[in-house]
């Protein structure tokens, strides 16, 4: 079983409902051909980084799908870009660490963000119970040092 | 005798002794580099968005391989510019 992705982007200008159908007649196009999807991640209207067809907006759209074979997938990019609705495409190979990561971000645990977050966030609340825990030992001692020192240097 | 407070140093003592560079990938245990996630690859780009050496950001060679795959792919899909000023 391999994993593959295609990424697209769709023509701002279409109304939302031609949109989502030209999202539709490609996820029914890899299940035809033997491809059964496991996400589609709709990343909506965005910015373009820089302008595409004289467009600076596109519609996102990523279909992560599993297959047997790769055989497909050519006869899908041929449609891609034959398709004027559509602005550019990418289709990924991807690997376990990469299926993975997809699936964990799914279940919400989202792998990078909340990994480095998380380990700042403990180191804070141990610092502030270990500073409310010392301060009343520790104001005591601070308190009986300098009557010492006073003691020896009258 | 003077305490450690009160030595004073004509040159701060830190400055030449570089922080030890680690790859983020090992170290945080990422696996996978997504190129879909603009603003994790914007920290490898400079601000005109050139791919920034290992030398910098301190990846190992198979994670810089990922990253500069990943980048450009983003550019194929116009996720990050190919050219720009101003980046960050």
């Amino acid at each position: 079983m391999r994993h593959y992705e295609v990424t697209f982007i769709v023509d701002p200008v279409l109304s939302g409902d031609e949109v989502k159908s030209t999202a539709q007649t490609y996820k029914e196009m890899l299940t035809n051909e033997g491809a059964s999807i496991v996400h589609v991640d709709e990343m909506g209207l965005r910015q373009l980084a820089y302008p595409i067809n004289k467009r600076s907006t596109g519609v996102y759209y990523s279909i992560e799908f599993s297959a047997e074979t790769g055989n497909m997938i050519s006869k899908v990019e041929l449609a891609l870009k034959r398709d004027e609705r559509i602005m550019r495409y990418l289709t990924v190979s991807l690997d376990k660490f990469a299926v993975k990561y997809y699936e964990d971000k799914r279940s919400g645990k989202i792998g990078k963000k909340v990994k480095k977050e998380k380990p700042k966030e403990i180191p804070y609340g141990a610092f502030n119970n270990s500073n409310t825990n010392s301060a009343p030992i520790a104001a005591p001692i601070a308190a009986a040092i300098p009557v010492i020192i006073d003691d020896s240097e009258e | 005798m003077a305490t450690q407070d009160e030595i004073k140093f004509l040159a701060n003592p830190n400055i030449g002794s570089q922080k030890k560079k680690y790859c983020r990938f090992k170290k945080f245990g990422l696996k996978h580099v997504d190129y879909k996630d603009e603003n994790f690859l914007i920290q490898f780009v400079n601000e005109q968005g050139k791919l920034l050496p290992r030398r910098l950001t301190g990846n190992s060679l198979k994670f810089q391989r990922r990253v500069s795959t990943a980048v450009k792919r983003a550019r194929h899909l116009a996720i990050l510019p190919f050219v720009t000023d101003l980046l960050k």
